[in-house]
């Protein structure tokens, strides 16, 4: 059964693979992203030293890590999941012995896996030419990063899930699926570093789990948050990880009782 | 022992109910209203091991979502349910395993990989050991005929192919029950009959009990022993296809074409001792129903003897189980609503 599941993980590997060549141009547009971002923030920086607790090096390095990090946790999981509600071929999945929540996890991990190597990696190594990126040298760093972004990916694919699964109580998601990217990608710090965020917010944003995506990963890559401190915002990647298994959890189980199937 | 057993089993589904106009859609948004639509009322059935048994109905009757709470997909709004000795919701994951379900109108198998690698997922998610898989494929594949289909995606298989990959899916697992919500949709009359012929040998082999659902009665004919008919949630008949036809047959129909003109009056003169019933398109053409206890040749006597009629043909039809059926729709349909929901 175990080899059931890793076997989803390596058929979405492949898949992805036989269309690689789309993710060619995804590189191009992310370099374009970093670009417009680091441009735009030498341009506030001017002389300035630091800006809620970046330097102006520092930000370039977390423009060009949250950007490739969200290269690899991406994925369209909500998309699929509604789709397969939408559309009724959610009734060939109960009939499977496997759960259904679970394989899609896989599936998303499969992609990730490819995005990772197929372009996190490759964006990275570009990136590191264009723009003056400073790697950590600190392999502790290194470590607490790249566990973190295997946590920013679950985390995301959670709340994919989560918005996902809600097709099944809503006639059309689209917008609420809308709704979580953009949400996602402003309050996890992919556009603005939560530190920058006014007060009030910035302090709301500590008790939701956007930052754990983008930020906390972030900070540890630019070496803001360094030492045990990476444990502590370790620490809150994992908690957040458990919280989020509990809405999926009784959203699945109340889904199961009013399950409709489309077209009959 | 029997391998489905179903009391007293409803399903409502609750429909929202959609205002009218502009007013109407602003109160939608605040309080909603919903329709609670019964879509299977009721029904209580056993099906025994081993039995092929046809579940039809009209389109809307109800047959996909008893189909879908006996494999588990749904969960019944009340009644008691038992398949292969599981409760189908409560233990799905176990249940599943013991069960195979095809649905002629969505894929089960994976759109974008090979049909082979499909069915090597389909053999590590139901823990099929390596060699029980490739003896129980070499046999599903030779017998279905699918040989150089095995290396093409889904996505470039015509209809027919994916039907019978659909098949060699569900079936690889060998489940001792099998579900197939109308497997012979638009298909041509040749994969038809093959997999009419495929689902007979493997009930004749293994045992496998069979519940189809499906529009084409000649599945029926040719596989089922036994049908339930479903009428607007409410199951109007349970028995043999046999029963059936002489219960609710209307006997033969005999096709006169004649020679010369020959009136209707004349015709029921000659056979006012049988109680059979003419009607005539015009002289030169008519149809005689002869009920089921009467004999045709009697009848046949009375008007081919007579010398001032010339026959030209004579085509004798027995009533079909399309008509038969088509016929219990009708009144079915028709004494629900007269009798307030009077099975018959």
């Amino acid at each position: 059964m175990l080899s059931a599941y890793t076997d989803f993980i390596r058929i979405r590997f492949l898949t992805m693979l036989a269309y690689r060549v789309n993710y060619y141009s995804g590189i191009l547009i992310y370099m374009l992203n970093i670009g417009v971002y680091y441009f735009t923030w030498q341009a506030i920086y001017g002389d300035r030293g630091e800006i809620g607790g970046f330097t102006a090096s520092q930000m370039t390095t977390y423009i060009a890590v949250s950007w490739m990090a969200r290269a690899f946790y991406f994925n369209n999981l909500d998309r699929e999941i509604a789709t397969d509600i939408r559309d009724g071929s959610i009734a060939v999945q109960f009939i499977r012995p496997y759960n259904y929540v679970l394989v899609k996890m896989m599936q998303g991990f499969g992609e990730g896996l490819f995005r990772f190597t197929l372009f996190m990696i490759p964006g990275m190594l570009l990136a590191l030419i264009l723009f003056p990126v400073r790697l950590p040298s600190d392999p502790i760093a290194w470590i607490g990063f790249l566990v973190m972004l295997f946590f920013s990916f679950l985390i995301n694919s959670q709340l994919n899930i989560l918005t996902g699964l809600m097709a099944f109580f809503v006639e059309n998601n689209d917008g609420i699926m809308r709704m979580k990217r953009v949400i996602v990608d402003l309050f996890s710090g992919l556009v603005i570093p939560i530190s920058l965020f006014p007060g009030w917010l910035s302090s709301i944003m500590q008790w939701l789990p956007f930052q754990a995506i983008t930020y906390l990963p972030g900070s540890v890559f630019t070496g803001r948050t360094t030492g045990t401190g990476i444990l502590d915002v370790f620490a809150i990647q994992v908690a957040w990880f458990v919280i989020l298994l509990i809405p999926i959890f009784f959203m699945w189980r109340a889904a199961r009782k009013r399950l409709f199937v489309q077209g009959g | 022992m029997n391998a489905i057993e179903v009391e007293h089993l409803s399903k409502i589904f609750k429909v929202q109910k959609s205002r009218a106009g502009l007013k109407g859609a602003l109160q939608d948004l605040f309080s909603r209203q919903y329709n609670e639509v019964p879509a299977v009322n009721d029904i209580s059935f056993s099906i025994p091991s081993g039995e092929i048994c046809g579940y039809i109905g009209e389109n809307g009757a109800g047959k996909s979502t008893t189909i879908k709470m006996l494999t588990g997909i749904l969960v019944p709004t009340s009644g008691k349910l038992n398949v292969g000795g599981y409760v189908p919701h409560e233990e799905r994951e176990k249940f599943v395993r013991n069960i195979g379900v095809v649905f002629g109108q969505r894929s089960q198998l994976w759109w974008d990989i090979g049909v082979i690698e499909s069915f090597g997922l389909l053999r590590k998610v139901y823990g099929v050991p390596e060699q029980d898989y490739k003896r129980r494929l070499d046999e599903l594949v030779q017998r279905l005929d699918l040989g150089d289909l095995l290396s093409r995606p889904v996505r470039k298989l015509s209809l027919g192919q994916r039907m019978r990959c659909e098949l060699v899916a569900a079936l690889l697992h060998n489940p001792s029950i099998v579900f197939l919500d109308e497997p012979t949709i638009g298909l041509d009359i040749i994969v038809k009959t093959e997999i009419r012929e495929f689902l007979k040998d493997m009930n004749r082999q293994y045992g496998t009990t069979i519940l189809l659902t499906t529009h084409d009665l000649q599945d029926i004919e040719a596989l089922c022993s036994r049908v339930i008919m479903l009428d607007e949630g409410r199951i109007i008949y349970d028995g043999g296809l046999d029963t059936l036809k002489t219960r609710w047959g209307q006997g033969t129909r005999i096709t006169f074409q004649f020679g010369t003109a020959c009136p209707l009056p004349k015709l029921q003169a000659l056979t006012s001792d049988l109680a059979v019933s003419w009607t005539a398109d015009n002289d030169l053409h008519a149809e005689v129903l002869v009920s089921s206890d009467l004999n045709v040749s009697d009848v046949l006597a009375k008007v081919v003897g007579q010398p001032e009629i010339t026959i030209t043909d004579i085509k004798i039809t027995e009533t079909t189980t399309d008509e038969i059926v088509r016929q219990i729709y009708q009144t079915g349909s028709a004494q629900n609503n007269a009798s307030d929901g009077q099975v018959v």
